[in-house]
């Protein structure tokens, strides 16, 4: 299988916690993005031809791009690569009215599915994430995409300071009351780089110690299974096999995925090397290295054996499905795990439990002959 | 320089005094008037130029310093002068310098009075013979009172104080009236100008610059470039290749003659050949006898030192070669130790010693070490009638093998003032403590106990400073061995021993011990995938037991395409954090949790 992300480097606002690519920018030249990333595809397919299974618009906010750029992109794909006319092609929406205005444009132009990110229906919680969108418009965004597409998520972010366990409970069943097949429940991360992390440093707020997060993550996946949505990874959920996202359990399974657009990455297979490719982060620089020599890849180099060991199974096992362990991982090892009831065995498959998802960081780090306490401790 | 002084116009003398009483301020000012440096080279406790020393505002190296001051009889004399430590930890470096001078500054802070160390430095200054001049210091400050401590000094010491200089080592107040006195009340060395070569190897250390430096004090005869010398201890020959003193800059002279004080380099490069208080002699016209050199240091505190990196063990090994090298002190011998690996059994004078030589290892040499906890030297007798000194807990025999165990006890003086008194003694009844004296002294009470060793190496100075407000001194000496109730107390963790951890314990203190390492340790230990049981335990008999419990979240929230390469990194340097822990079964230890559960006080 062979994913496709394009990144979309652009956003409205940047929030507090995001430590993703983003770039504020007063006008953007979509016909000089398109260009680009045409380009940068032209010079991926001279070195890939394998076919593509599903595509994605991630960002950044890749509902800022016109549906024309979005569809032109598709045709692209399609062209060159060249996909089957059922595959799941998605854009990460940001649920501002004039983004979910073009929902049904988006949908004439390839996407079959949105993910929104909603992040809570709650207005003072939406202030303190620093977004722009109040919960009225969060409601108009979800119900939009449910009319339009058969298949859309959202994303909500929980156990932020000052939420309460009763609080998340119920906001979450509220939000359930919205939700289409698929859900993706993120608990607050302060990430390096980013205001909150100055601000917790700063003792601005406290975040949540490590009971009370495994707190709320139990009592989401006990409400998510009970609601007939149980998680099929650490933070995502989905009524049935057929809503979980195709491209993301690409990701996790260590499929193949090309990535576009400025500080994407990627993993290839080619003449049975395992490729990883990184694409400069600034816009600027990325738009003009690709005018000038064709792409602006800053890295793309074959990886060992190891590495790629440390990265299926660092993938892997976020998957309720499990995965086949490689051989080089101790067996007393996985005993162990599955005597502690971080793992089951399921036949060939080593599956984790709900405890092994909790603590997975730990659980990878043990398997791969690291200290089983994690580096953040 | 090519003369050396008339030995009537030599002056030796050490500085001397309790911790933090100025000595090395009152230095930087006789320097600066003798014009041993220039006002811009000049910088506070100037003699003090290790990083540590700086950092920590304590003098732990003695120093010695060449001055030229001419009197008010018109002569030029040489003044050698000898910064030393105040803490008891350091008192080896004081004996030493003691026994390379005729005369001492005994320098009291007129704001304190006399301290436990001041009596400790003085009596020993007394022991070698030495002319005293009393400096009473800091007398800029407005509650200096130095009537009362001329008293004290005559009525707790018992010297004259009438002599006694008053100065501010910080103003400069009397610098003058001091030089003065040293130069009329000390007396000259005595030494044979033509004699064969007769010196006394004073310190070592090693110099980037000028490689390995020894200090010597000439007694008879010259040391000149190009002389073939001995080393009547180590019996080895050497050609000098720099003669020079200290001003405190390296100046390189032609010789050092009878009397005088100074350094030589002869291209040494082994440690075996500088002992401290060996005799050097002319390799063709040796001295018959030779000095009969310094009392060699008796460690008091052990504990053993494991590099956590275990292929830095030879590394581990020159570095306390090149400490040996300058701290003579220092006493260590190979070990190794089943959890831990190869490492060094290591002797210290005291607690501060011992810190003091980890973190310079840490600093000067990088490297990464997990201490034992500290312990002192027992004297164990087994039931087939053998008996041998135990250094280390772990190798403590079988109680089915004990006759008995013999402890080290001290003599301990604290100086307090008198409302901290109560505090003090309750402290020195819970250690096991016997009172021999108490004493005022004005509103100050001396008091005398006889204490376990063992319950002093522990948080013993940490404690008296807290409940003295860091008032009340104290100074200790060995005092004589003692049968004691000792036993063996392991710590356990899921089970397995921890060698590191164990202690010998009297079996009264043994439950308390006990009890306060288990809950320091679960403090430290991280929360780990598997439940932690913290155990105590004396010969299989658990005292006391912490619980950790397990890890219940640690993942990373979003993990998409994009973040593959970043998680595995951290992944990467989880293992590389491996190297920090130590593995007891199942449960990964940092090297952190040890050092700090061993510097455990009381109160946490
Ligand atoms: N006001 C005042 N302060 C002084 C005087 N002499 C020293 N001090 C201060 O007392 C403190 C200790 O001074 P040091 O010269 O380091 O004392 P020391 O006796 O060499 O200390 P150790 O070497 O650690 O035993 C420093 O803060 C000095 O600034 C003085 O005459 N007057
Ligand atoms: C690629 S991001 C951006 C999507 C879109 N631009 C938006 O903000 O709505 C996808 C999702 O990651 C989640 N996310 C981003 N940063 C996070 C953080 N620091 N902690 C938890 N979740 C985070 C949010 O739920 C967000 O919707
Ligand atoms: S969270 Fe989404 S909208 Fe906010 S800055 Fe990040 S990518 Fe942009
Ligand atoms: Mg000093």
């Amino acid at each position: 299988m062979t994913g496709f992300y394009i990144h979309w480097p652009f956003c409205a606002a940047k929030c507090p916690y995001c430590d993703f690519n983003v770039h504020l920018r007063e006008n953007i030249d979509q016909q000089q993005m398109l260009d680009t990333y045409i380009k940068e595809m032209e010079y991926v397919f001279a070195r890939y031809k394998t076919p593509v299974s599903s595509v994605f618009f991630g960002g950044g906010t890749p509902s800022l791009m016109s549906p024309q750029t979005v569809g032109a992109i598709i045709d692209k794909i399609q062209a060159l690569w060249g996909f089957k006319n059922d595959i799941e092609i998605t854009l990460e929406a940001n649920p501002n009215s004039s983004e979910a205005q073009k929902f049904a444009d988006f949908k004439q132009a390839g996407i079959n599915r949105v993910s929104i990110g909603v992040q809570s229906f709650n207005n003072e919680r939406l202030k303190f994430l620093g977004r722009i969108h109040d919960g009225d418009a969060a409601l108009k965004a979800v119900s939009s995409a449910a009319e339009i597409f058969d298949k859309f998520s959202f994303d909500l972010i929980y156990a932020t300071p000052k939420q309460s366990l009763d609080e998340w409970k119920t906001e979450l069943k509220q939000a359930l009351q919205f939700a289409k097949g698929h859900m993706s429940l993120y608990q607050l991360t302060i990430e390096k780089g980013t205001k909150f992390y100055l601000s917790e440093a700063r003792g601005d707020f406290v975040m949540p110690d490590e009971d009370t997060g495994a707190d709320f993550y139990e009592v989401t996946q006990e409400i998510m299974s009970a609601s007939g949505m149980p998680a099929y990874e650490v933070s995502n959920y989905a009524a049935n096999e057929d809503h979980q996202s195709a491209h993301n359990l690409n990701y996790w399974r260590y499929g193949d995925y090309i990535g576009i657009g400025p500080g994407a990455h990627g993993r290839l297979t080619v003449n049975g090397n395992k490729i990883a490719t990184r694409v400069h982060r600034a816009p600027d620089i990325w738009q003009q290295r690709i005018a000038e020599q064709g792409h602006a890849y800053e890295q793309w180099e074959s990886l060992n054996d190891e590495t790629q060991t440390h990265e299926k199974l660092m993938m892997g096992l976020r998957l309720v499905e499990g995965m086949k362990l490689p051989e080089t991982i101790a067996r007393t090892k996985i005993d162990t795990l599955c005597d502690e009831g971080f793992l089951l065995k399921d036949g060939e498959l080593v599956k984790p439990t709900r405890k092994g998802l909790a603590c997975h960081n730990a659980v990878v780090g043990y398997l791969l002959g690291g200290s089983n306490i994690h580096a953040a401790a | 320089m090519s003369e050396t002084k008339p030995i009537n116009l030599i002056r030796n003398f050490a500085i001397i005094a309790h911790i933090d009483h100025g000595k090395s301020t009152l230095a930087d000012r006789l320097i600066q008037s003798c014009g041993g440096l220039e006002a811009r080279e000049m910088k506070e406790q100037v003699l003090d130029n290790m990083e540590l020393e700086r950092e920590r505002g304590i003098t732990i190296k003695a120093q010695t310093v060449r001055l030229s001051y001419t009197a008010k009889d018109g002569q030029t004399y040489q003044f050698n002068l000898m910064d030393t430590p105040g803490h008891v930890d350091f008192a080896y470096e004081v004996s030493r310098s003691l026994a390379s001078c005729e005369g001492s500054l005994l320098v009291v802070d007129a704001t304190q009075g006399v301290e436990a160390q001041t009596l400790a430095n003085v009596y020993q200054a007394i022991d070698n013979g030495h002319e005293i001049i009393p400096v009473i210091n800091k007398i800029d400050l407005p509650s200096a009172d130095v009537e009362r401590v001329k008293l004290q000094i005559e009525d707790v010491i018992g010297i004259d104080a009438s002599d006694a200089v008053p100065v501010s080592g910080k103003s400069g107040i009397n610098i003058d009236q001091l030089l003065e006195a040293i130069a009329t009340r000390l007396p000259p060395p005595k030494g044979d100008a033509s004699a064969t070569t007769k010196a006394l190897l004073v310190d070592s250390w090693y110099d980037s610059y000028l490689g390995v430096v020894i200090l010597v004090r000439v007694i008879d005869g010259y040391l000149k470039k190009g002389q073939k010398i001995r080393f009547m201890g180590a019996a080895t020959t050497r050609e000098i290749d720099r003669v020079g003193i200290f001003t405190p800059k390296h100046v390189i002279v032609d010789v050092l003659g009878p009397g005088e004080m100074g350094f030589i380099t002869a291209s040494i490069k082994d440690i075996q050949d500088t002992k401290v208080g060996d005799t050097i002699t002319d390799e063709r016209n040796p001295c018959a006898e030779p000095l009969s050199g310094f009392k060699p240091s008796v460690p008091m505190v052990f504990c053993s030192l494991f590099p956590a990196d275990s292929s830095e063990f030879e590394k581990l090994r020159e570095s306390l070669g090149k400490l040996k090298l300058n701290d003579a002190s220092l006493h260590y011998e190979a070990e190794s130790s089943q959890a831990l690996g190869m490492g060094f059994r290591c002797g210290f004078l005291g607690l501060l010693h011992m810190e003091i030589i980890q973190e310079r290892l840490d600093r000067e040499f990088d490297l990464d070490l997990i201490p034992t906890a500290p312990s002192v030297v027992y004297k164990v007798y087994t039931t087939n009638g053998e008996s041998k000194e135990l250094y280390n807990p772990v190798d403590m025999p079988d109680a089915s093998r004990l006759e008995k165990i013999e402890e080290p006890w001290i003599k301990a003086t604290i100086m307090t003032p008198d409302e901290y008194l109560g505090g003090l003694l309750q402290l020195c009844q819970e250690r096991r403590g016997e009172q021999i004296n108490l004493t005022y002294v004005g509103s100050r009470a001396m008091l005398e106990y006889l204490l376990p060793l063992n319950e002093v190496v522990f948080d013993f100075y940490d404690r008296l400073k807290s409940i003295s407000r860091g008032y009340a001194s104290f100074d200790y000496q060995l005092a004589e061995y003692r049968e004691g109730n000792l036993v063996k107390m392991d710590v356990l963790v899921n089970q397995e021993p921890v060698d590191a951890l164990a202690m010998v314990v009297h079996r009264s203190q043994a439950e308390r011990r006990g009890r306060q390492l288990c809950e320091r340790l679960k403090e430290l230990i991280p929360r780990q995938m598997f439940k932690i049981a913290i155990q105590a335990a004396i010969g299989g008999k658990i005292i006391a037991r912490e619980d950790i419990g397990a890890l219940r979240k640690d993942v990373t929230a979003k993990c998409y395409g994009g973040d593959i390469t970043r998680k595995r990194k951290l992944l990467d340097k989880q293992k590389e954090g491996k190297k920090k822990m130590r593995q007891y079964g199942n449960v990964d230890i940092p090297q952190s949790a040890f050092i700090a559960a061993l510097r455990m006080g009381d109160e946490n």
